[in-house]
């Protein structure tokens, strides 16, 4: 296409050239052929096309790749989201006891899965407990809980230290109610994710 | 007030008051006796003071003796007057009499009510000037206060009727009514009467700090001049008195952890206790000398006792190890040589003791063992004859009184669920929490006579702690 482009160009010039460089009038002025310019007309919307064509594709290609990243930062997102909030799930206790009910060990479990999946991520669980327990009493209560958690995590292959445990007695209240339903959600583990959160992979 | 005390059986025609105070005499120190058939009973959980004029019947106010808070002398008292009666109810140690027809009684030669001090040479009939002791006497009274002002000092005078004389006489310079102190500096005058007539100390001049939307609080004990001590964006839990009444101590949660803090009651910085901070560190509690604070801490071990010298901020003790339970909420007997404190060693938790040191462990507060409930928040009366605590009985809290030398255990509520008790320095008020009302607020109880009364009209105030006698200097405006 170049060259083609070149060799036109140097026919122009030369023909250019010719015309200027005889100051006396020749006497025959050359006369185009008509194929030639028919040539030269063609190749130079063929290169139009071409570089029109060219541009398209690198269009296609760069919307092409940038929906796929797209895709799969939205595929990890889904993921990191799902691990994310499998982590968070709640954990319940009965009333004033501390050890993991049968229905929240394999929740535990999943946990332990995604912790293990995830290697950097660092956690913090909080113990808390009902209204109906001594405030204080509630504090000691809390940590029992979420030590339970965390002695559990453990026990399943975690590292200790990627866990850090916190109680907050009643003073932190999910449900405001003053009934069973209301103290059932409040006595919970709850975990929050402290570092290394920001993609989380499926177990 | 103990030694005057009058035995005396208690007929089935009384009231559950009366009931309650036979479990009384039954369990402590405390002896509590009415006259039947004289004086209305005063139930458990009334919190109205009958009060009023007895004239034609014979009256004599069972234990209590009779005391009659004379008018002042001029509107400037009024205010003064008004506190220090009612200083005098809220002690619950004196059958208050009011004189009929009110102040228009003050009969004749009124101006010299007490300001004179000493009755004139020569008074009528033994009588003071202005001051008709037959009368009062015949009210029922065994004692009138009078009020008067000399130049700017208040002298209060604390007659003794059935002498017929002056017992005592106080002058102090309050300061102006719009003063911060003079609320307290009133509190003192009162706190004096008792000094005066029954020999023992009051509890007008203190106060009570609390927890309510997570900040700490402090108000007097007559229930007037509520004022915030601490408000941060941490939440706070824990307050405790120190001691000597200048200082306290409480807790605020710091990014899971618990961190102490000692404040000085006055102007000045808070400090944060050494050591605290790194663990869940909560519930506080001086040493009667005020060099220790032990606490409890919550580690992935459980929880255990810890002192800390808060003197020189060092030296970090471990009191308790308990691998399987938790050990908490320490409270100093008052010569510094015990400590009483919850463990769940049990099962439940319930209340232990230990020496000092961390020695001697053993259970203080009896329980029948899958029957009584949790047992939590002890607190160490400043006589040393009793610890106060709460106790689950059917899935409420209610207060209880452990006798500490018998370990006699009574409950002294039924009402609502009840909880967390202190004790005031008298050893015969606690004030404590309560939902009695329809929603939890600061209650004060006086063990001696029943009467219960609510100290705080505000929902959420919880955590309650009462100072010792406030010392002069420590009332300042925090």
């Amino acid at each position: 296409m170049k060259r083609l482009s070149l060799v036109l160009l140097s026919a122009i010039a030369a023909a250019t050239y010719a015309a200027c460089s005889h100051s006396p009038p020749p006497a025959v002025t050359p006369q185009p052929n008509s194929d030639s310019i028919a040539a030269l007309e063609r190749a130079r919307q063929d290169s139009i096309d071409k570089a029109a064509a060219d541009a398209r594709a690198r269009e296609e290609a760069d919307r092409r790749r940038q929906q796929q990243i797209a895709d799969s930062l939205a595929g990890i997102g889904k993921t990191s989201e799902a691990v994310r909030t499998m982590l968070a799930t709640l954990i319940h206790f009965d009333y004033d006891k501390a050890n993991i009910r049968p229905e929240d060990a394999s929740v535990l479990d999943q946990k332990a899965s995604i912790l293990q999946a995830n290697p950097n991520v660092r956690i913090r669980i909080s113990g808390h407990c009902d209204e109906r327990g001594s405030d204080e009493y509630n504090l000691a209560l809390g940590n029992r809980r979420a030590t339970a958690a965390k002695q559990y995590l453990v026990s399943h292959g975690i590292e200790a230290a990627r866990i850090e445990t916190v109680s907050y007695g009643e003073e932190r209240p999910l449900a405001q109610g003053h009934d069973e339903a209301a103290w059932a959600q409040n006595r919970r583990d709850e975990t929050e994710i402290i570092a290394g959160g920001d993609a989380l992979r499926q177990p | 007030m103990r030694r005057r005390t009058v035995g005396r059986t208690v007929g089935p025609s009384d009231s559950r008051t009366v009931a309650f105070g036979v479990r009384a005499v039954s369990g402590v120190v405390i002896l509590l006796s009415i006259s039947p058939t004289v004086r209305p009973s005063v139930a458990q959980d009334t919190s109205a003071v009958d009060r009023g004029v007895r004239i034609g019947i014979i009256y004599r106010p069972g234990v209590r003796p009779g005391l009659v808070v004379l008018p002042g002398a001029g509107a400037a008292l009024d205010s003064v007057r008004t506190i220090i009666a009612r200083d005098l109810d809220l002690s619950d140690r004196f059958e208050l009499i009011t004189l009929p027809g009110g102040d228009s009684i003050r009969v004749s030669a009124a101006p010299s009510l007490a300001g004179a001090g000493r009755p004139p040479a020569g008074a009528r009939g033994g009588a003071a000037a202005g001051l008709n002791y037959q009368l009062y006497q015949a009210l029922g009274a065994d004692f009138a206060v009078g009020l008067a002002l000399v130049g700017d000092t208040t002298v209060l005078a604390v007659h003794d009727v059935t002498a017929g004389g002056v017992r005592r006489e106080f002058r102090s310079r309050l300061p102006p009514l719009k003063d911060p102190e003079f609320r307290m500096a009133v509190h003192r005058l009162t706190d004096h009467i008792l000094e005066a007539t029954l020999g023992v100390g009051g509890i007008a001049a203190t106060r009570i700090l609390f927890v309510m939307d997570g900040k700490v609080y402090v108000i007097d004990e007559d229930g007037a001049d509520k004022r915030l001590v601490s408000s941060s964006d941490h939440q706070a839990m824990s307050p405790a008195w120190a001691p000597d009444g200048r200082r306290f101590s409480y807790m605020e949660f710091w990014a899971g952890h618990g961190q102490l803090f000692v404040q000085p009651v006055g102007p000045g910085k808070r400090q944060p206790v050494a050591t605290t901070g790194q663990a869940l560190d909560f519930t506080p509690a001086f040493s009667p000398d005020g060099k220790t604070l032990a606490f409890s801490r919550a580690t992935e071990e459980g929880t255990d006792i810890y002192t800390v010298n808060i003197k020189d901020n060092c030296c970090l003790q471990r009191l308790t190890v308990g691998r399987f339970s938790d050990n908490l909420s320490p409270t100093y007997s008052p010569d510094g040589q015990r400590i009483a404190f919850v463990s769940t060693r049990p099962g439940l938790p319930q209340v232990y003791a230990m020496a000092a040191d961390g020695t001697d462990q053993q259970l203080f507060a009896p329980f029948d063992y899958g029957v009584t409930g949790s047992s939590n928040a002890p607190d160490w009366s400043p006589d040393g004859q009793s610890v106060a605590f709460h106790r689950d009985v059917g899935g409420t809290l209610q207060v209880f009184v452990l006798d500490v030398r018998t370990r006699a255990v009574r409950q002294l509520t039924s009402l609502g669920r009840n909880e967390d008790p202190t004790w005031a320095p008298d050893s015969r008020h606690l004030a404590f929490v309560s939902d009695r009302s329809g929603y939890r607020q600061l209650w004060i109880i006086d063990l001696e006579t029943g009467r219960i009364r609510p100290l705080l009209q505000q929902s959420g105030a919880r955590l309650p702690a009462w100072s010792p006698r406030l010392p002069e200097t420590a009332s300042s405006t925090p």
